[in-house]
C-alpha cells in the first residue's frame, strides 16, 4: 500500500474542493439566473469534460501550459511553478475536469428556488446578500453537497489527465490511481489489488456518506413541513 | 517521502534500475526517485518541461532528440545492449535451435491466433521485434494475427494475461513477469534483427546537479553494469569504459 500516494490523492482533492466550491457556487447559480442567449453554450462549455476523452483534455493542457508555451512561461516567470508535471498543475487540471461535477448539480438547485421566494425576501426587507444566505442557500444546500461528494469522489478516482499532465512523480504527482496503474505496469498485481480494494472502499464510503446526508435533511425537511 | 533526483527511465529496464537504485542506496546511503515508462512517452515529457535530471532510453534515437533540442548536459552514454526474446505458450514450438523458424512454421499452420509486439512506430523494442520478424521472412503471415502493445510492457502483459501464443518483447521485462513459468522464453541473437540497434542510451538533463552526477556514474560502475546484465542485458558494444565505484 503506498500511502504517500493516498496522502496525495486526499490532498489533490481536498484542494480541489476548497477552490472549486466556490466557482460551482458563484458559477450555477449564475447561470440558474441568466437569461443570456449564450446559456447552452456555456453549459455545454463547461460539461464538456464530462464527453471529451481525458487525453484530449490532457492534450491541451501540456500544450497550453507546457514551460515551452506563452502561458506556461508567464506561469513560472511570475509565480515560479510549472504547472505540467508538478503538484499545482495537477490542482489546476483537476478544477478543469470537475467543472460539470461542481457547477451542474449546483445549478439545478438554484434553478428550483423559485422567484417568488425572491421577491418575498425583497418584501421583507433582506438585502440580496442575507436572500442569498438565508434562503437560497438553504434551499440549494442539497446540490451544493452533491456537487462536494462528486468532485471528491471524481478526485480520488481521476487518472487519464493525471498521468498525461502529471507524469507518474512519486511525491508530486502520482496519486492512488496512477500508484496502482504503476504497479499493474511493474507486474506486482497484488500490490495493484491492495490499493485497488482501498481506493473502491473510500469512493464507496464518500458517496454513501454523502447520499446519507442529502437523504437525513430530506426527511428532516418533511418533518418540520 | 525520500527526495534525490528525479529519474525517468525505460520500462524495459525496471527490475535492473530498481535493484541498482537498491544497491546504491545500500552503499551511499543516498536515494533517486525512479519514474517508468515508454521512452517515446518519457523524451515527450521532457520535451514538454517535465522535472527530469537523467533519462535512461531503450535506444539512442530519443536521447539523440533531447541533445538536439539542447535539453541535455555532457554527452550520452550507452549503459547496456537491449536483449529481444521470443515468448511462445508451452508446446507451440518445441525444443528448436532456431525459434523464428519454428515459429514461421507454426504460423503457415494456423497455429498462432495472436501474436504480440510493441508499437513498431514508438517502442524500441517494437521495431526490433519487426526487424527480426521480416528477417525470418514471416512477417507478412504475422501481420495477420499482430496485436500491437502501446509500449514493451504492455506487450508483456498482455503475454502475462494469456491468450496470447507467441511474443517478442524486452528480455528484462519478461523475466519480471516470469514469462518462462507460463511457457518458453528464448533470447534472441542480435543476428536475429540486424538492421536495428538497441544500444540503450542514458543521458544528463539540464536539472542535472552534483548527486545526478554521481548516479550517472554509478550506473557506469562495474556494479551496476553487472546487475544489467543479471537482468538480461548485454554489456555496451563497443565497449564503454567501466568507472570505477
Amino acid at each position: 500500500m503506498d500511502w504517500n500516494a493516498f496522502y496525495l490523492s486526499l490532498q489533490l482533492a481536498a484542494w480541489t474542493l476548497v477552490l472549486l466550491l466556490p466557482i460551482g457556487i458563484v458559477t450555477g447559480r449564475w447561470l440558474a439566473k441568466t437569461q443570456t442567449r449564450a446559456r447552452p453554450w456555456l453549459q455545454a462549455f463547461f460539461a464538456l469534460p464530462l464527453v471529451l476523452p481525458p487525453t484530449v483534455v490532457g492534450y491541451y493542457l501540456l500544450v497550453f501550459t507546457g514551460t515551452r508555451s506563452p502561458i506556461g512561461e508567464f506561469i513560472m516567470s511570475w509565480f515560479g511553478v510549472s504547472l505540467v508535471f508538478s503538484f499545482p498543475g495537477l490542482v489546476v487540471a483537476s478544477i478543469l475536469v470537475n467543472l460539470p461535477f461542481a457547477i451542474l448539480p449546483v445549478q439545478r438547485a438554484f434553478e428550483g428556488v423559485s422567484n417568488e421566494l425572491h421577491d418575498a425576501a425583497a418584501c421583507c426587507g433582506m438585502t440580496p446578500w442575507q436572500t442569498f444566505t438565508r434562503v437560497e442557500m438553504p434551499l440549494a444546500w442539497p446540490g451544493v453537497l452533491s456537487a462536494a461528494v462528486l468532485t471528491l469522489g471524481h478526485t480520488l478516482g481521476e487518472f487519464g489527465v493525471v498521468l498525461m499532465v502529471g507524469g507518474n512523480i512519486p511525491g508530486e504527482t502520482r496519486t492512488l490511481s496512477i500508484a496502482i496503474f504503476d504497479r499493474v505496469q511493474a507486474f506486482d498485481p497484488l500490490a495493484a489489488g491492495h490499493m485497488a480494494g482501498f481506493l473502491l472502499l473510500i469512493s464507496l464510503v464518500t458517496v454513501a456518506l454523502g447520499y446519507g446526508v442529502l437523504e437525513r435533511r430530506g426527511q428532516q425537511r418533511q418533518k418540520s413541513a | 517521502m525520500a527526495g534525490g533526483p528525479l529519474i525517468a527511465a525505460a520500462a524495459s529496464i525496471r527490475p535492473a534500475l530498481e535493484e541498482i537504485s537498491t544497491r546504491y542506496n545500500e552503499v551511499r546511503g543516498e536515494s533517486v526517485r525512479l519514474v517508468f515508462g515508454s521512452s517515446g512517452t518519457l523524451a515527450n515529457q521532457i520535451a514538454t518541461g517535465a522535472p527530469y535530471v537523467l533519462f535512461l532510453s531503450a535506444n539512442t534515437s530519443y536521447v539523440q532528440w533531447l541533445v538536439g533540442l539542447g535539453l541535455t548536459q555532457g554527452s550520452p552514454v550507452t549503459y547496456a545492449e537491449g536483449v529481444l526474446a521470443l515468448y511462445s505458450r508451452s508446446g507451440l514450438l518445441g525444443e528448436t535451435e532456431n525459434p523464428l523458424m519454428a515459429l514461421d512454421y507454426a504460423l503457415q499452420n494456423g497455429a498462432v491466433q495472436r501474436l504480440v509486439i510493441a508499437n513498431p512506430e514508438y517502442a524500441p523494442y517494437g521495431s526490433a521485434a519487426r526487424a527480426a520478424l521480416e528477417h525470418a521472412g514471416t512477417w507478412t503471415r504475422a501481420r495477420q494475427v499482430l496485436l500491437l502493445g502501446a509500449n514493451a510492457g504492455q506487450a508483456v502483459q498482455y503475454a502475462l494475461q494469456g491468450d496470447v501464443d507467441v511474443a517478442l518483447v524486452p528480455l528484462p521485462l519478461a523475466r519480471l513477469a516470469k514469462l518462462q513459468e507460463t511457457g518458453q522464453l528464448q533470447a534472441l541473437p542480435k543476428e536475429a534483427f540486424p538492421n536495428v540497434e538497441l544500444h540503450q542510451q542514458m543521458v544528463l538533463l539540464s536539472g542535472a546537479d552534483q548527486k545526478t552526477r554521481e548516479f550517472f556514474a554509478y550506473l557506469q560502475t562495474i556494479d551496476s553494469r553487472e546487475i544489467f546484465m543479471r537482468h538480461g542485458l548485454l554489456a555496451p558494444r563497443p565497449a564503454n569504459p567501466i568507472l570505477q565505484p
